[in-house]
């Protein structure tokens, strides 16, 4: 197996909605706590598995707002794990999912440096590195109903932007999803080969822009809009 | 990247502390230094595992969980922080044993065959340990500044000529005749100002991912509108840092000046008046030159992570 998530840059609204979930599940899951370092202070920030960015991509009138959420991309060829010298971080065997071990991590942040993506994060209150585990906690969770199996900012997307499932099989939703939307992994030429795929934004026409010249008068667009609005 | 006081203190001190041992057991092998017998050499070679252990001490200092450090000595097979910290911890008992057979020989002046041979294993193990601090760096794909077989061949130019510059001092301070040392020491220092002005060449061209290549979408402008954050988080907090292009301007021509250039005139002058109060401003200036080197070779390096926040 190989597990992973596809995202979808086109429907994505940048709300953040699987930020909060990520950490609301993951900080009393198996790497928990996410740590809050001066959280009701001037500058509160913490350890998170999950951004969020926003990007304005070309320019008026084609410009287009484009969000891109970012985790662990869960590579094949994980460097992070590579470098690890005490043999904390690894991937697994079974379904690819890339994890560290909290008990072995002695904090010396290289795995950090060579993670391209900036997936990992160190917690300063416990000294270790903490990175996305694909909710490993849920997805195998027999208690959980099968469509409750997901991570949890899948299940949380408000507009499906986010999926999950597994890269081996063609068939699987993530590998339909990649070869109709032609998704594409984020930095390709840096050889991680990242499993978690990006699905571009659809070509969409602009929205009509008024070209700046005479009105007409107020009176006659008023008369228009009235017309509109009430039924007769 | 964030520049951590202990690193810039590890990489010179151990590095110089390396390659003092590295150029004391060669040269006192080949017997080219007149006047450095075992006595001498003991003295260089216990300021060299000094140096080494305090550089590889306040490594430990960055660690976030150093209860953990044991466990970095069981991945020699990938990681070459690993393999450093091997190299680094089997260097000790054979120069101690290199140490033994000198403090013997101190009055025949003929070292056993096993003291002869602890010093070519110690001096391999040195050798090998400055080579994968480098690699830890050059091996990062992450970090286009650093990638690069350049690195660690500073790593190793900068750990001998730094440790060649000690050496003269502590012949000096023994008494010891210094042209060769002088010699050897300037031309090395050449040959290391040379490769760093080598990588900074190398540096200046722009390399690396975009974000482009980071989206997918290849042509267009791409733009930061929002990072999602009200405050700088670890990724901000290690990976970027503001220094002003005019400051790393400036320090480069300080590495240059305090770590190369006056160091060089006062080997020269040295070489050709055995003046020995010069060696000990020499090595003053020099490991201050290298440690704004190293502060440099940090705050040069431009981790791809910086590229989502559109800087
Ligand atoms: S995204 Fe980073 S942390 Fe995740 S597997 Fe890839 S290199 Fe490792
Ligand atoms: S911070 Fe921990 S997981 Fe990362 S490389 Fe160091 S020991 Fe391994």
């Amino acid at each position: 197996m190989k597990l992973g998530l596809v995202i979808d840059l086109d429907t994505c609204v940048g709300c953040h909605a699987c930020v909060v979930s990520c950490k609301q599940w993951n900080t009393s899951g198996t790497l928990g706590a996410l740590t809050d370092y001066d959280p009701y202070g001037k500058e509160p920030n913490g350890v998170a598995f999950n951004r969020v960015r926003s990007y304005e991509v070309d320019e008026y009138p084609n410009n287009k707002t484009v969000n891109m959420p970012m985790s662990c991309m869960h590579c094949e060829t994980a460097e992070c794990v590579t470098v690890c010298p005490t043999g904390a971080s690894f991937k697994r065997e079974e379904d690819g999912i890339v994890l560290v071990d909290q008990d072995k991590c002695m904090g010396c942040n290289l795995c950090s440096w060579a993670c391209p993506y900036g997936a990992r994060e160190l917690d300063q209150a416990s000294g270790t590195m903490k990175k996305c585990t694909l909710c490993v906690d849920r997805i195998y969770d027999m208690e959980l109903s099968e469509a409750e199996r997901q991570p949890a900012c899948v299940l949380t997307c408000p507009t499906r932007a986010r999926h999950f499932g597994d890269f081996d099989d063609p068939d699987s939703n993530v590998s339909v999803l990649v070869r109709e939307r032609n998704g594409l992994q984020s930095m390709p030429e840096l050889g991680y080969n990242p499993v978690n795929h990006y699905l571009p934004p659809r070509p969409k026409p602009n929205a009509p822009i008024h070209d700046g010249g005479q009105l007409e008068p107020l009176t006659d667009r008023f008369k228009k809009w009235l017309n509109k609005v009430v039924v007769r | 990247m964030h520049p951590a006081v202990s690193v810039i203190l590890f990489t010179v001190s151990s590095g110089a502390g390396f390659g003092l041992i590295l150029m004391t057991i060669a040269l006192s092998l080949m017997g080219w230094v007149p006047g450095m017998g075992p006595g001498q050499t003991l003295v260089a070679i216990f300021t060299g595992s000094v140096l080494a252990t305090i550089g590889l001490l306040s490594s430990t200092a960055h660690l976030a969980n150093p209860k953990n450090a044991w466990r970095a000595f069981f991945r020699f097979r990938s990681s070459w922080l690993s393999r450093e910290g091997i190299f680094a911890v089997l260097f000790y008992p054979v120069i101690l044993v290199y140490m033994i057979g000198l403090w013997l020989a101190r009055d025949s002046g003929s070292l056993p065959w096993w003291g002869l041979l602890s010093g070519l294993v110690a001096s391999l193990l040195a050798l090998a340990t400055v080579f994968c601090t480098g690699m830890i760096y050059a091996s990062l794909r992450t970090i286009p500044q650093w990638n690069s077989a350049l690195v660690p061949a500073n790593y190793l130019l900068l750990a001998i000529s730094s440790g060649t510059v000690i050496l003269t001092l502590i012949a000096a301070l023994q008494g010891i005749e210094l042209t060769v040392l002088s010699g050897l020491s300037l031309v090395l220092l050449v040959i290391a100002g040379l490769a760093k002005l080598l990588y900074y060449i190398w540096i200046g061209k722009p390399q690396g991912p975009t974000l482009n290549t980071a989206m997918g979408i290849t042509r267009a402008k791409i733009k930061i509108l929002e990072s999602g954050q009200s405050s700088r988080s670890f990724l901000n907090k290690e990976f970027s840092n503001q220094v002003p292009a005019k400051t790393v301007k400036r320090m480069r021509w300080m590495v240059y000046l305090v770590g190369f250039v006056i160091p060089a005139v006062l080997m020269l002058v040295v070489f050709q008046t055995s003046l020995t109060v010069l060696p000990l401003l020499a090595v003053l200036l020099l490991l201050a030159g290298l440690a704004i080197e190293r502060w440099l070779f940090f705050v040069e390096a431009r981790h791809v992570v910086n590229v989502f926040y559109g800087q």
